[in-house]
This record gives C-alpha cells, structure tokens and sequence, in this order.
C-alpha cells in the first residue's frame, strides 16, 4: 500500500472537527459575550442537538463512502480514512445522545429507556449508535489482530446497519414531507449498492483470461 | 340589547401602559431598522399601528429578533430561518380577505382600509408551538369575533375555515409538497367567538412583518401554534368539520383541535414541557397554554384524548 500524503490525514481531522470546533465558539460567544446572539438560532439547545446528528451521520456516510472512492478510482490512500472517519461519527453520535440526556431528561437512564420504548425514531437512534459500539471498541490494531481479520470485518459489518438506522432515525424525526432526511438515505444506499459491483482487480484478470 | 363586554382579563383603561412607553419599542424597533438588524425588513420597517394594550402578561416578551427571525411558515421554506430570509416576495399590501360562505353578509375586505378603521388591541400572549418551544408575544389586533358578526353567519353554519395565500410567485415555498397546498386551518364556531381568539395585523407595535404571516393572521393562544393560520385570504363559514393541512398530512400526529395539552403527547415527543425561547432549561407546559379559565369550558364533557 502506498503511504498516503501527509497533509491527508490531518486536513480530514480538521474538517471533521470543524463542526464541533464551532459549536463550542458559539456557545462561548452567546455565554459570555453575546446574549442576543442569534448565531445558534433562536432555540441554540435544538440547534445543537440536530447539528451534531447531522455531523455524525454526514461523518458515517464519509466513512462508508471510503470504500466506494478507493473501488472506483483506485486510490489506494484513501482507506487510511475510514477508521478515523467512524470514529469521528460515533463521537458525534454519542455527543448527540449525551446532549439531549442532558437537555431533555436530567441524565436519568429511566427516562431514556422509556423514551426507547415509545419512540420509535428514538428507538432507530440507539440503534444506530449500538451497533457503532462494538466497531470503536474494536478499531485498533491489536484489536483486529486478537479477532483475526475475518471475524473483524464480518463484526465491521455492523456499519451497514448503522447508517440504515441512522437514515431511518432521520426520517422518522422530522415534521410533514421533507426531502433532505431522504437525500442521505439514497446517498447511503449508493454507497451500499457500489459494494456490490464486481471488483475492479478481479474483474480486470478475468477479462484476462482466455475464454 | 347591545353592550360591550368587557372579559375580566381585560385591563382596565387606566392601568395599560400608555403607548410608547412600552419598552419604548417604537425607538427599538426603529433603530433596529437602521442598523439593519431586523431579518427580511432591510429596507424598512413595517409601518407604525397605534392599539391600546388590553391584554398583559406577566412574562418577558420574546426578543423582536427571535419573534422574525425563528418561524415555522412553510410556504417559505422548511428551515426556520428560511422564512424571514426569503418572504421579501410576499406583497402584503394591497391585500384582499373574502369572507363567505354559509353568511347573510359575504364581505370582500381591502385589509388595509378595514385596519385603519379599527380600533386596535394590544395583547400579549403565549405561543406554544406543537415542536415544543415558546415565546411570549405583543400582537396587535381585533377579536376574530368582531368579523364573525360583520359577516353575520347562518345558523347552519358550526365552523370557521381559513385559507392562506397560494401564490407560488410570492411564496416559493408552495412549489415542494411538503403539505398539502394552500395551507388551511379551522375553528368550531365557539372558539371563534371566543373574546381570546385574534385576527392580529401587527406585533411589538408595528404591522406584521411577512415572516408572521402579513398582512393579517389568526391568533389562538390556547392552541398549538400551527393553528394560528397566517397570510389569510379566505375566511369560509361551514356546516361540517373542515378539512385542516397539518391534520390530513398526519392524522395521529395533529389533531383538529390541536389544544395545548402537556396530558396528550406528540406521538414522537412529550408535550409536558416546553422551551421558552431565550431560556436553556424546560419549563411545564401548562392545559390550553395558560387559558383555561377562559377555554376549558367550551370542551366540557369531551375526552380530550381523543379529541387532541
């Protein structure tokens, strides 16, 4: 594999901070400097907390679209991205969550287990971040050394549900019609559907092939 | 016999503050203005409404600039920011309400003219949006019950439909479906009398900015805020229960009555508390908003489960 440039790494932590990055200038400016600030819209609690779903799914689909770029252009430094780019979408995501236990249900787990079991957007967030679980816990090499490739990657393949619940979650959570929430559900299925082509060595050495 | 009834809410002459002294909101609003600070009003603020306060509330006013900047009006677009962003296209003035149906006296209203004769009201009222915040409001406007008997409706007719403008010219919003076009909304034929339900054409002392729904809109505080239908064209008097926007796009999530009520959640959220807007922590949310000694009567007897 060739080393991926330098400047990769570090301008993808950049971007994928950045949201993050602004939230806490925002919500130092509108604390401590400027009450009126409308910066973070008129309700900054909701604001905070759409941003930060927002940010986690738009990081998990980057994350799942790693594999597609690398399919289809061959660019072999473009997988150096996706461990860090889940891992940045399940900070966000458990961001999200902490967020709204804070804002919304004084931190009681009571609450958010009801809350679970009555809300059915509620119920697909948490299975989005449940299954992004056991892929952080397990993203580090010696992780996927003690798994053993194989059953590292069929576990890994939790990520496909993930971002069906997370897109789902979405959908489920807005008010009327609205086509954004669909927008990310068709990227996703997109970045599901490349998997399915044939891949691009294989498929070049069977053309090879003499019939 | 006629008299004027004078509800006990309403303050006593001698105790609304005189006008302009309120804030000096006149001066704020102004001067906003000028520094460019009022979203969608860069050319100029809207007009000056004299109204005398009938109606306080001992709670903050919600700040101008949340009250035009942060507004669920579809027909603008779905974010509530798009609103005061892209309504400069709404041409509130010239302005024609129609009045008609099951009535004795259809009237074809120039709004401009038929405020100018009023004589206007100052209330300051809560407003619970079904999403789950709020703000408090100074509105300035007349009881719907006024146009009610103006139009002088048959004894048949049991509730009040209004329609919003369906121009797509004026309101881009209208070319994506995100509800079913133009935007309608209903009261029984009692919530319309009620002395608490407005007609409002301004607020914070000025006429309605387009983001609120200029040139004239309905007010009922005791109802979740998509009640409060803006941009009104149509006022119709019907026999049967109308058909409402929000409630045909999702029955079991908007009711026809649609009272606030922190007993009856959303089926995706609770309705017992609320955020004011301007403040971090939830607050309870209160039975029809606040109102009930002025409302609950007229659902006596009804499960207001069912009837949400």
């Amino acid at each position: 594999m060739n080393a991926p440039p330098r400047w990769l790494k570090p301008v993808v932590h950049l971007l994928a901070a950045l949201p993050a990055l602004w939230l806490l200038w925002a919500w130092g400016d509108l604390l401590f400097l400027n009450p009126a600030s409308m910066q973070l819209s008129a309700e900054p609690v909701a604001y905070t907390h759409n941003l930060l779903g927002l940010t986690a799914l738009r990081c998990l689909l980057a994350c799942l679209a790693v594999t597609p770029v690398f399919k289809l252009s061959g660019w072999t430094p473009v997988m150096s991205l996706r461990r860090m780019l889940g891992l940045w979408a399940f900070a966000y995501a458990v961001a999200h969550l902490l967020f709204y236990m804070a804002m919304e249900l004084d931190f009681s787990l009571t609450l958010l287990l009801k809350e679970v079991a009555k809300r059915q957007f509620i119920l697909f967030g948490m299975l989005a971040l449940l299954s992004m679980l056991p892929l952080a816990l397990t993203s580090t090499r010696a992780a996927i050394k003690r798994l053993g490739g194989r059953a590292w990657q069929r576990l890994h393949r939790l990520v496909y549900l993930a971002g069906l619940a997370a897109a789902v979650h979405f959908i489920l959570r807005v008010k009327g019609f609205q086509l954004e929430p669909w927008v990310y559900l068709v990227v996703l299925v997109l970045l599901l559907a490349i998997r399915l082509l044939p891949n691009r060595k294989r498929a070049s050495r069977a053309a090879a092939q003499p019939a | 016999m006629r008299y004027l009834q004078r509800p006990d809410w309403h303050l006593p002459e001698a105790a609304a503050t005189p006008e302009g002294l309120f804030l000096g909101r006149r001066q704020i609003v102004a001067g906003m203005a000028a520094a460019g600070l009022l979203p969608g009003m860069t050319a100029a603020a809207p007009a000056a409404l004299a109204s005398r306060r009938t109606v306080s509330l001992n709670e903050e006013p919600t700040s101008l600039e949340a009250v035009t900047g942060y507004n669920n009006f579809y027909e603008f677009g779905l974010d509530k920011g798009d609103p005061a962003e892209n309504s400069g296209t709404l041409r509130p003035s010239p302005w024609t309400l129609k009045v008609g149906g099951m009535v004795n006296k259809p009237l074809t209203l120039d709004v401009d003219s038929w405020i100018s004769k009023l004589s206007l009201e100052e209330r300051v009222y809560r407003m619970r949006c079904v999403e789950g915040w709020s703000m408090v409001i100074p509105w300035v406007g007349f009881p719907l019950a006024a146009l009610v008997k103006a139009a002088e409706p048959l004894s048949g007719a049991k509730y009040v439909r209004f329609t919003t403008l369906n121009d797509p010219k004026q309101m881009p919003g209208l070319k994506f479906p995100a509800l079913d076009w133009p935007y309608r909304e209903g009261l029984r034929m009692d919530e319309a009398m009620n002395p608490l339900a407005i007609l409002a054409v301004g607020l914070y002392g000025r006429r309605l900015p387009n983001q609120n729904g200029a040139p004239i809109r309905l007010v009922v505080p005791w109802k979740y805020g998509f009640k409060s239908i803006k941009s009104i064209v149509a006022v119709d008097f019907v026999e049967r229960q109308p058909l409402t926007s929000w409630n045909q796009s999702q029955p079991s999530e908007y009711g026809f009555y649609s009272n606030v009520n922190p007993d009856v959640d959303h089926p995706r959220w609770s309705q017992a508390t609320e955020r004011r807007i301007g403040e971090f922590r939830k607050r309870a949310t209160l039975p029809f908003n606040g109102y009930g000694e002025q409302v609950a009567a007229m659902y006596r007897g009804m499960d207001l489960k069912k009837f949400f």
